[in-house]
């Protein structure tokens, strides 16, 4: 039942049974808690990591089903070095419990890596399976926009 | 700003201790029953400053829970004012559970009186019998309560500590304290000499701390200026440590599964469980059963194994007989009848007369982290971590659990994933407390399922409301409301205290009784429902009911007046208190509020007061193609003294979403006396989508600070169903409002 996975570029070696998914691998086994449980269904989008690049809900992904390299929030950049989206997070002040905003940023992050200027059309479409109690929306949606004109930039 | 005469009259001194390497600042109340919680009796070994300096710098104590709210930020700003620190160069810590951190202001503003009128003397009466949190060891975050708590009180302890460090400073140099300057942590000679505050904080400790009249608001540096967050990064990179975060060597993972009736239990078959991979130990809580594992998911899994019986549950099993006793309750006569102007018991002579019943259901919290605690026993102690709004509560009730004085228990706060009232109860502490006394020595995280989560809150209470109001000549000149429902303060005193509140309940009227319109013949009456369901403090707790119900029909009144609704309450408004007018003109201003929308667009306004704050919004809704969407919304609310415009504006913002969410889809129901809703697809929320556009302006008329915690919540509800009204004519009297309009999802 061993089983072999890369992620955020370090490879580990878990022992648990196949069908654990992928979130309690990261949070119990590696002890990456930055990626969130909210729900268990993939209704809430607070557990989305990276899997080659595609924005998942790691929630739904079982550990013998993980097909490429893992990106987690802590892979993204970290507070020393955060990444540029994480940065506009910061300028708009986003976060309030901030519970949900680490898959909010994950989401954010894939939809910025296809379309590097989204409407806020697309961001609502792509956005809207993330959920946040606190009602961050307005501020996350500014962070998006912020952290497309600095890509662009750079 | 607080005035001579307020200080003067203040009810906390400010105290000091000497600690290895350095000192400790705290503000405590006068009119307490304990001493001074820096200079403990014999075998007390608590210390609770707010300010502590040693060899390793400066670190202020913010002993509030962090739910998002900013108050970690807002509260060490206050500190850092008069300390002349940078918050971005100290530590700020939440400091363990303390009486000593008691927050006078929640039970102040339990008093009943309309809280808007109160003149000087009554706020200090509030302040003065604020003293009965302490009693209670009331270190609670709520009520939107924080700043009105800290305002002074953290001020006063960073200046004290500035005075004694500079003394200690003028000692050293031969010079008078008048001529030291402080800056950066850092006391300055008039000669530039610097000295760091830990070089001076041992000689500080022999000092009696130095009181000093706090500087005007035109001397703020930090107050007045939105600061950057102090958890923002960590939470912004995954950084930041929240309960189910907690991570300690050797540690194992639970979860339980309590009674979905919240009652008994009364047979359980494990024996598919134990067997399964991970699975290291099943317990039996009598009311449920608990699940030790190597993984979160392993024991969650282990536990659907598990075959149950239940019990049944303490309140009638479907949602239509518990309404039925709701309603019941109007049988009885009125626990309280809080306001009373006029006569409301007769109809003005000529006066056109409507009546209309409007019911609000119960409301799950559904914070983003569900519950969990995690918890380390040892036989003689007990430590647990959790994200939680009453530590104290906390420690206490653990203590009780596993047959320990509450000196053996350190309650650790992290962060909470959204607390909205639910994290100040203690129950999922305390089932952490007692799986970790099944596993000496082993550290036990014990998190709930989603699904239980939603099916065990202490749920917002249902209520209905039966009003009946009279308009003559375009002005109310009648309204009588009677309002119906559980009261969640007599639960939750009862669970805290172990003794429920008696006595009239202004909880169950807030936001109603006291609205702060000049109606000639007023009168709000509050019954109460006897009833097992669990309530409790849900954001903004009373008003998140009395605003839909009371501003609805406020709004049915404009309309049987002939009047454009916003002038009306303005009207009103202005007679009563001229705050609540402001806000409602500023609303008015800034949404080019007309009276008249265009064909496919609804306007509403909701107006409500809440915790000392009154908050008026437009929300407008859009016909597309048959669905309806909130497309914007202007929100004015006036603090009366506004420390950080980013933080309040977020919580403005955040508050009417939490609102919104409730208005359109919020809706907790029982059949067979189990909760239907399991799941956020079972009990949706305003998402990026449908969220509207918002505008805030933050007024600061009022004589008083207040919070902005919960106030934004209450009034967004009967503003969309007042805009639904007037897009769709359809006058809905009940919530949530998905059950007839098609609103976008």
């Amino acid at each position: 039942m061993s089983t072999q996975l890369t992620i955020n570029g370090k490879s580990h070696q878990v022992d648990l049974p196949d069908e654990v998914p992928l979130l309690w691998v990261l949070r119990d086994e590696i002890g990456l808690t930055g990626t969130k449980f909210g729900c268990g269904v993939a209704a809430c989008g607070a557990c989305t990591v990276h899997i080659d690049g595609e924005a998942v809900r790691s929630c739904q992904v079982p550990l013998s089903d993980v097909w490429g390299d893992v990106t987690t929030i802590e892979g993204l950049g970290t507070p020393d070095a955060m990444a540029v989206i994480q940065e506009a997070w910061v300028e708009h002040q986003v976060a309030q419990c901030g519970y949900c905003q680490s898959g909010q940023i994950m989401q954010a992050a894939a939809l910025l890596a296809e379309t590097p200027n989204p409407t806020d059309a697309e961001i609502d479409d792509a956005m809207q399976g993330n959920l946040c109690r606190c009602g961050t929306y307005p501020r996350i949606r500014a962070a998006i926009h912020t952290a497309a004109g600095k890509m662009k930039e750079s | 700003m607080a005035s001579l005469g307020k200080i003067a009259r203040r009810t906390f001194l400010i105290g000091s201790a000497a600690i290895v390497g350095g000192v400790a600042f705290g503000a405590y109340y006068v009119t307490r029953p304990a001493p001074n919680p820096l200079k403990p009796a014999e075998g007390e070994a608590a210390l609770n400053p707010f300010v502590l300096i040693d060899q390793q710098g400066v670190t202020l104590f913010a002993p509030r829970a962090e739910m998002g709210q900013g108050v970690r930020t807002t509260w060490a700003a206050l500190i850092a004012e008069e300390l002349d620190v940078d918050p971005d160069a100290v530590r700020i810590l939440h400091g363990p559970a303390a009486t000593a951190y008691y927050n006078t202001a929640l039970v102040g503003d339990a008093l009943p009186g309309k809280g808007y009128d109160k003149s000087d003397f009554m706020h200090g009466v509030a302040e003065t019998l604020g003293v009965f949190g302490k009693v209670m060891g009331m270190q609670v975050t709520g009520g939107s309560t924080s700043m009105i708590d800290g305002f002074e009180r953290m001020r006063a302890a960073g200046a004290s500590a500035r005075e004694t460090l500079k003394e200690a400073a003028a000692q050293r140099l031969g010079v008078d304290r008048q001529s030291l300057r402080t800056a950066n942590g850092k006391v300055m000679a008039p000669d530039g000499a610097e000295i760091a505050y830990g070089d001076l904080a041992v000689a500080a400790a022999a000092l009696d701390p130095i009181e000093t009249e706090l500087r005007p608001a035109t001397e703020w540096r930090l107050l007045g200026k939105s600061q950057p967050r102090v958890d923002m990064v960590g939470k912004t990179t995954g950084t930041a440590e929240f309960g189910i975060d907690v991570r300690l060597d050797g540690m194992k993972f639970a979860s339980v599964r309590m009674s979905p009736r919240h009652g008994g239990m009364i047979r359980f078959d494990a024996s598919q469980a134990t067997g399964m991979p991970g699975v290291e130990k099943v317990i039996d809580l009598g009311t449920g059963v608990a699940v030790v594992a190597n993984n979160t998911w392993i024991a969650m899994q282990a536990l659907d194994a598990i075959d149950v019986e239940w019990d049944e549950a303490p309140y009638p099993p479907e949602t239509d007989q518990i309404f039925a006793e709701i309603a019941s309750a109007f049988d009885s006569g009125p626990n309280s009848t809080m306001r009373d102007d006029g006569d409301a018991t007769k109809t003005p002579e000529g006066a056109t007369e409507l009546r209309a019943e409007y019911r609000v259901p119960y409301l799950a919290h559904a914070t983003m982290e569900p519950m969990n605690a995690t918890a380390l026993y040892s036989g003689t102690r007990l430590d647990i971590w959790s994200g939680n709004q009453a530590p104290v509560f906390t420690a206490r009730h653990c203590a009780d659990a596993v047959g320990l004085e509450v000196e053996a228990v350190d309650v650790h706060t992290t962060y909470l994933g959204g607390g909205f009232g639910r994290r100040g109860e203690v129950d999922f502490a305390v089932l952490a407390a007692r799986v970790a006394r099944e596993m000496p020595d082993t550290p036990v995280q014990v998190t709930w399922s989603r699904e239980e989560d939603m099916q065990h809150d202490f749920y917002r209470p249902a209520a209905i409301g039966r009003f009946r109001g009279a308009v003559q000549d375009g002005k109310a000149v009648l309204l009588d409301g009677d309002i119906a429902a559980q009261s969640c303060s007599q639960q939750v005193m009862g669970r805290w205290l172990g003794a429920p509140a008696v006595g009239p309940d202004k909880i169950t009227v807030d936001g109603a009784f006291n609205a702060p319109y000049a109606i000639p013949n007023f009168r709000i009456r509050g019954y109460l429902a006897e009833l097992a369901v669990p309530v409790g403090f849900w954001r903004s707790v009373g008003p998140s009911v009395n605003g839909f119900l009371l501003d609805s029909f406020v709004d049915e009144m404009a309309h049987a007046a002939g009047r454009d609704p916003l002038d009306f309450r303005l009207q009103m408004a202005r007679a009563e208190w001229e705050p609540a007018a402001a806000c409602l003109e500023t609303v008015r201003d800034m949404s080019g509020w007309t009276g008249k929308t265009p064909d496919g667009v609804g306007r509403g306004v909701g107006f409500t007061y809440s915790f000392g704050t009154p908050v008026a919004q437009v929300i407008e809704v859009v016909d597309e193609d048959g669905t309806i969407r909130i497309n914007k919304a202007w929100i004015a609310c006036d603090l009366g003294i506004v420390l950080d415009r980013s933080i309040v504006e977020a919580q403005m913002i955040g508050g009417m979403n939490y609102g919104l969410s409730a208005a359109c889809y919020g809706e907790i129901t029982f059949s067979d006396g189990e909760v239907e809703q399991l799941n956020f697809p079972d009990y949706d929320a305003i998402r990026m989508h449908t969220a509207p556009v918002t505008e805030v302006a933050i007024l600061e008329n009022k004589a008083y600070i207040s919070g902005a915690g919960e106030p934004g919540t209450p009034p967004s509800m009967p503003a969309l169903g007042n805009a639904l009204f007037d897009l769709t004519g359809t006058r809905a009297r009940d919530l949530p409002l998905n059950k007839h309009f098609d609103l976008l999802i």
